[in-house]
């Protein structure tokens, strides 16, 4: 009966942990997310997004220069990034389907996606920043660019996977080449699931900060020139919150929080597209 | 085979070759880091060599002596101990969603462990420097301090003033950041122990906890290995969520307290500022001891989680 008591109570005792370990990782969540709406709201103006910065130590002025270098940068990569990805996905699945080259690409892309970003950002500086003689919006874009491809890639192979051969096989006997069974019947089959890798990959850059340091750098004029050093937000809000002035971090809060719900309303959005479509 | 068929229409031939140089971007990506790195890297390679960088905690920008050797430290170690805070958590959380947590809880927890993931690291950074840096010094690091005062080793261990800038915290944000990779991956791999193995243990008498220990975590251990080598990986590499709180101090810190400096987070504040070759060599010697380092561990993940899936998802 001891022993019975005994393996009941360390049963309980573990289980209770284990929903403990739950408990704390929800607490991290809602300290994280919660400090970042509170202090991101008290300090959310519209001046941030349609106002530039000011002299340090000035109060007020905005980052309308990081939002709109932000979306150049994001866009342009996403512009070079998705294109690449998907085709090289297409590879992946179709053409080598089933070859060694297949896995190994696969495998490769799969370390790519974890390769320190930073890393990413020494390569491009070294390949399009210093050959250019100064910091440009271009070589921010490449760097997010390259994070972005294996990501994208994979979901597209992966995605392509779950359309079954038999639908190719149907478009093969109805006479049609390969490029156009992938292209008018599979890329069908697999869009939402391609469009959720679109929406995660960005997801996935957008807060990226590192690879951006000596890309884009950073500007703290307005600039839409994609030749010259650019601002991005992620960088202002590490130049912000580093710096000694309150308002610096007041907006760093309120750009933190803008970009963090960007990013959480994508990849929610990404989840519930892939819960609609292939779990239902 | 369609392919063969295939490959004699022009246009086909053409969007083939289209999509196999768009995967082939991948390795030229690798090899283009790999070589661009080590090409940049020459003159430091030439001048300190390879076993004096990287055992050399020489960093003195003024005199041109590099080693790599304090960032290499406050790399480890800050892996190391945010590896020791997360996989508990982790591993937990894990067996709360797969065995303990009623059906209705699954997916909204499941969902808000993954959310934690999505958080950009530099929010995870500045949380830390705003947020939590002077919790840990007002409050959690003192406790610490008078906990272990007069303790031999542990003692030292949290010696020095508690400024909030320092290893432990730097490493308390990295876990946070780990606990979600961690965990969804050693969830995934207890969700491949087939039901019918642990019904039997559970025919067999086995309370839940024993289930779990016993035929749970045996069955995903490889999976549960290749997690947690992945998240090394990460950890390994991340910038923004140590940058802020780390201090970038080039010593070999001997206490938890003191502000260290990672291999990123060099990176992170003295790229843009390197003013002699021989300076910003070191640095691009640097990242290609990152590179080789984190691509060598994702890659070891990479193979345990595909030995992982090969046996048990058959």
């Amino acid at each position: 009966m001891i022993l019975e008591t005994r393996r009941k109570f360390s049963g309980a005792i573990a289980l209770s942990l284990s929903t403990l370990a739950a408990l704390t990782g929800l607490f991290w969540l809602v300290f994280i997310l919660g400090d970042v709406l509170y202090q991101g709201l008290s300090a959310l103006s519209l001046d941030l997004v349609f106002q530039d910065p000011v002299p340090a130590g000035v109060a007020g002025g905005g980052l309308r220069n990081a939002f709109v270098g932000q979306m150049l940068i994001t866009f342009t990569a996403t512009l070079i990034g998705i294109p690449v990805g998907i085709l090289g996905g297409t590879f992946l699945a179709e053409y080598a389907h089933g070859k060694m080259i297949s896995r190994i690409i696969s495998v490769l892309s799969d370390i790519m996606v974890s390769v320190p970003s930073i890393v990413i950002g020494t390569f491009i500086y070294a390949v399009l920043v210093r050959p250019a003689g100064h910091f440009n919006g271009w070589a921010g874009a490449v760097a997010l660019a390259i994070i972005m491809i294996p990501v994208v890639l994979r979901t597209t192979e992966n995605m392509l996977l779950l359309v079954p051969w038999t639908l190719r096989e149907a478009a093969f006997a109805l006479g049609a080449p390969y490029y156009k069974v992938i292209t008018q019947v599979v890329y069908r089959g697999a869009a939402t699931g391609i469009l959720t890798g679109i929406l995660l990959s960005i997801a996935r850059v957008a807060g990226e900060t590192a690879p951006l340091l000596f890309t884009s750098f950073n500007n703290s004029f307005f600039s839409s020139d994609m030749n010259g050093p650019m601002a991005s937000l992620t960088v202002s809000i590490f130049q912000y919150a580093m710096g000694p002035y309150d308002n610096w971090h007041a907006q760093a809060w309120a750009a933190s929080f803008l970009i963090t719900f960007f990013i959480l309303l994508l990849t929610i959005a990404g989840r519930l597209i892939i819960k609609w479509r292939y779990h239902s | 085979m369609p392919a063969q068929t295939a490959k004699k229409d022009p246009v086909d031939l053409l969007f083939s070759s289209l999509t196999g140089l768009a995967s082939f971007a991948i390795i030229l990506f690798i090899i283009g880091i790999l070589w661009v790195l080590i090409y940049e890297s020459l003159p430091a390679i030439q001048r300190f060599g390879i076993f004096h960088f990287l055992f050399s905690t020489a960093w003195d920008p003024v005199k041109e002596q590099f080693g790599a050797l304090t960032n290499i430290f406050g790399t480890l170690i800050t892996t190391l101990l945010s590896l020791l805070m997360a996989i508990p958590v982790a591993l937990g959380i894990a067996i709360f969603l797969t065995e303990v947590s009623p059906n209705f809880l699954k997916g909204p927890i499941g969902t808000a462990i993954e959310l934690l993931a999505a958080i950009p690291s530099i929010i995870y950074g500045m949380w830390g420097l705003f947020t939590l840096s002077p919790i840990m010094s007002k409050v959690v690091e003192p406790f610490l301090q008078n906990l272990t005062r007069g303790i031999p080793l542990l003692g030292l261990l949290f010696s020095g003033t508690p400024l909030g800038v320092d290893l432990l915290t730097s490493s308390v944000i990295l876990s946070i950041m780990l606990i979600p990779f961690t965990a969804s991956i050693a969830r995934d791999s207890f969700n491949l122990t087939p039901a019918v193995v642990k019904e039997s243990a559970y025919a067999l008498g086995a309370t839940q906890w024993e289930v779990v220990r016993d035929v749970v975590m045996p069955y995903a251990k490889l999976g549960v290995f290749g997690g947690i080598v992945l998240s090394l990986g990460r950890a390994l590499g991340e910038t923004m969520a140590v940058a802020f709180v780390l201090g970038n101090n080039h010593r070999i810190p001997t206490s938890l307290f003191d502000a260290a400096a990672t291999i990123t987070v060099t990176l992170a504040n003295e790229f843009t500022e390197a003013d002699q070759n021989i300076y910003l060599a070191s640095l691009f010697y640097l990242a290609l001891v990152l590179f080789v380092m984190s691509f060598i561990t994702l890659a070891v993940a990479k193979l345990f989680l595909l030995r992982a899936e090969r046996r048990y998802s058959k």
